[in-house]
């Protein structure tokens, strides 16, 4: 079957991220961009089913100025099979990206579709379920397990104190929560293997999909910080402090 | 202005985060109605219609909707959505599970994770796991938002008195089902809504450790958490992470140990009013969040500080 895996460039999440100066956003010039780490979850899971013999082949698609071409060629050297680029240099919102991943699915027919549960910059956490809702299909979001049986999909479920255990029909969507597996580094003869497939370019345009914004940011600030407060000497003093001075036990 | 929150229960309590969710859409103002949406769980939309500022709740009691899968609680929520101008629910894992899918089959934006209500169409939240605070002002003619239940002190869960009316929409995509749930079952409370919380980091260096903490918590009546490197690590289970990733929590008390203080971490607690930290490294970043930080071994400040309690409490 096929599989299709969205991903997105996102910064590094090493990087210490910092507000400009004009609170219009966060300052994004010249530095380390990379895959979104629940997509690197994606490709893995994509890859492990196609190395188990459930997958045949796993198109990977990303939304974004021409530089996300690096993230889609990292998705390749790690063994996904071909690209499909969906350029645009607009900033595109979590509806927007559902419609345009929508049209892919249209036009490719994936059994199965994997995405991150969120990206480590916006933080929505929207993405897959809107796809899922759009193309009329159930979704396992959170996943920690991921179990194609003939024409369902059990998907595990990271939930609010502890796991829940799904049944999907197919074609589905998953979305990847952090113990799912844990992504491989690509080899540097499949980086340069990577380099030889084939990676196709669309627009939003050439999907029929407005990409407009309905979420304006008026503003972005850097968060409030909290003051280091004392060094305690010991446990005693540290209970002490706890019980007569803060009150809080 | 007319304003949904869809209630968060286990069909048989009220989960203390709709309180919070409440409050938000108080600050939106306007007349608020609460969605009871499960099976069995005519005893929820009783302590809904307690809860302070709803005039109405509306119960599907429905076997489609006892384990709160997103693709029939989505379809049922779309179906009622005519009547309002905001659609909200708590970010928790159910919340981050359908609304997205009633907000793209209303063709409008989510707006997630809310921690403050500007006006009825502008509102804060973090990104960049909390490294930064947006505004954004929505266009939409219908907003649906979840609410990150620490932004906002409960409403009060007794006094009102709503209305209660039975919902007959039953709507069952046919594309999922609920196979199997694997709950933690636990005395303490809850993490999210602990009003303390003990967390253990990779200083803990193995699961069996936390047992030292478990014992501190029995003492405190804290719910006990880790960090993600803690997760990773494999010592204890993702539910308990606290982090951009996992639990966001503002407790009374947040005692960290054996936790450095990476900012993904930060991002979940750093709310809480009173941080202890606990570490042996005094360079830590955890010390520059910490109200009270100890530098000491783990392994014989945490049994201190059990006896120590034990004796002041």
């Amino acid at each position: 079957m096929k599989v299709l895996v969205a991903v997105k460039r996102v910064i590094d999440y090493n990087v210490k991220v910092r507000v400009k100066p004009d609170n219009s956003g966060v300052d994004l010039a010249n530095v380390k961009m990379a895959m979104n780490p629940f997509c690197e979850i994606a490709v893995e899971e994509a890859v492990r089913l196609k190395e188990k013999g459930v997958a045949t082949e796993i198109v990977v698609v990303s939304i974004g100025p021409k530089a996300c071409q690096e993230q889609i060629r990292t998705a390749l050297a790690l063994g996904a099979d071909r690209g499909i680029h969906i350029e645009t240099d607009a900033e595109v919102q979590s509806l927007e990206a559902a419609k345009l991943l929508k049209a892919v699915v249209d036009k490719e027919e994936p059994k199965l579709v994997i995405l991150g549960k969120q990206s480590i910059d916006t933080d929505n956490n929207q993405t897959g379920q809107m796809l899922a809702a759009l193309a009329g299909m159930g979704q396992g979001t959170f996943a920690s397990e991921v179990v194609v049986d003939g024409d369902k999909v059990n998907v595990t479920r990271e939930v609010d104190g502890g796991l829940m255990t799904v049944a999907l029909n197919l074609p589905a969507v998953v979305t990847t929560d952090l113990r799912l597996n844990e992504p491989r580094y690509a080899s540097l003869p499949n980086i340069m293997k990577a380099k030889k497939k084939p990676l196709d370019t669309t627009t939003p345009a050439d999907l029929g999909v407005d990409v407009a914004v309905r979420l304006t940011t008026l503003k972005v600030e850097a968060p409030a910080t909290r003051q280091a407060g004392i060094k305690v000497a010991d446990v005693a003093e540290l209970v002490d402090k706890l019980k007569n001075e803060a009150k809080v036990i | 202005m007319s304003i949904l929150v869809i209630a968060e229960h286990d069909n048989s309590t009220l989960k203390p985060a709709t309180l919070n969710v409440l409050a938000a859409a108080k600050a939106i103002g306007g007349d608020i109605n609460v969605l009871v949406a499960g099976e069995n769980c005519g005893g929820v939309a009783e302590a809904a219609a307690k809860a302070e500022g709803v005039s109405k709740v509306l119960v599907a009691d429905n076997a489609a909707y006892g384990h709160f899968l997103a693709e029939n609680l989505s379809g049922l929520v779309v179906e009622l959505a005519a009547d309002y101008s905001h659609i909200l629910a708590a970010a928790g894992t159910t919340g981050k599970d359908f609304l997205p899918r009633v907000a793209a089959l209303l063709d409008v934006a989510q707006i997630s994770d809310i921690i403050r209500v500007e006006d009825a169409d502008t509102f804060v939240r973090p990104i960049y796991a909390g490294n930064a605070i947006a505004t954004v002002k929505s266009s939409d003619s219908k907003k649906v938002i979840t609410v990150r239940p620490t932004g906002f002190d409960p409403v009060a869960g007794e006094g009102g008195s709503a209305t209660v009316e039975a919902v007959s929409a039953v709507k069952d995509a046919g594309v999922s089902a609920f196979v199997g749930e694997e709950k933690a079952v636990s005395d303490r409370p809850d993490l999210a809504a602990a009003s303390i919380v003990i967390s253990g980091g990779r200083g803990m260096q193995n699961g069996d450790n936390f047992k030292m903490l478990e014992q501190v918590a029995d003492v405190l009546g804290a719910a006990v958490g880790a960090s993600r490197a803690a997760v990773d690590a494999g010592f204890v289970p993702n539910d308990m992470q606290v982090g951009q990733t996992g639990k966001i929590v503002a407790p009374q008390l947040y005692i960290a140990v054996g936790i450095s203080g990476a900012i993904q971490h930060l991002a979940g607690m750093s709310d809480s009013k009173v941080i202890v930290a606990i570490n042996k490294d005094e360079e830590a970043p955890i010390f520059q969040v910490a109200d009270y930080g100890l530098v000491a071994d783990l392994f014989e400040a945490v049994p201190q500080l059990e006896a120590e309690l034990k004796k002041v409490l």
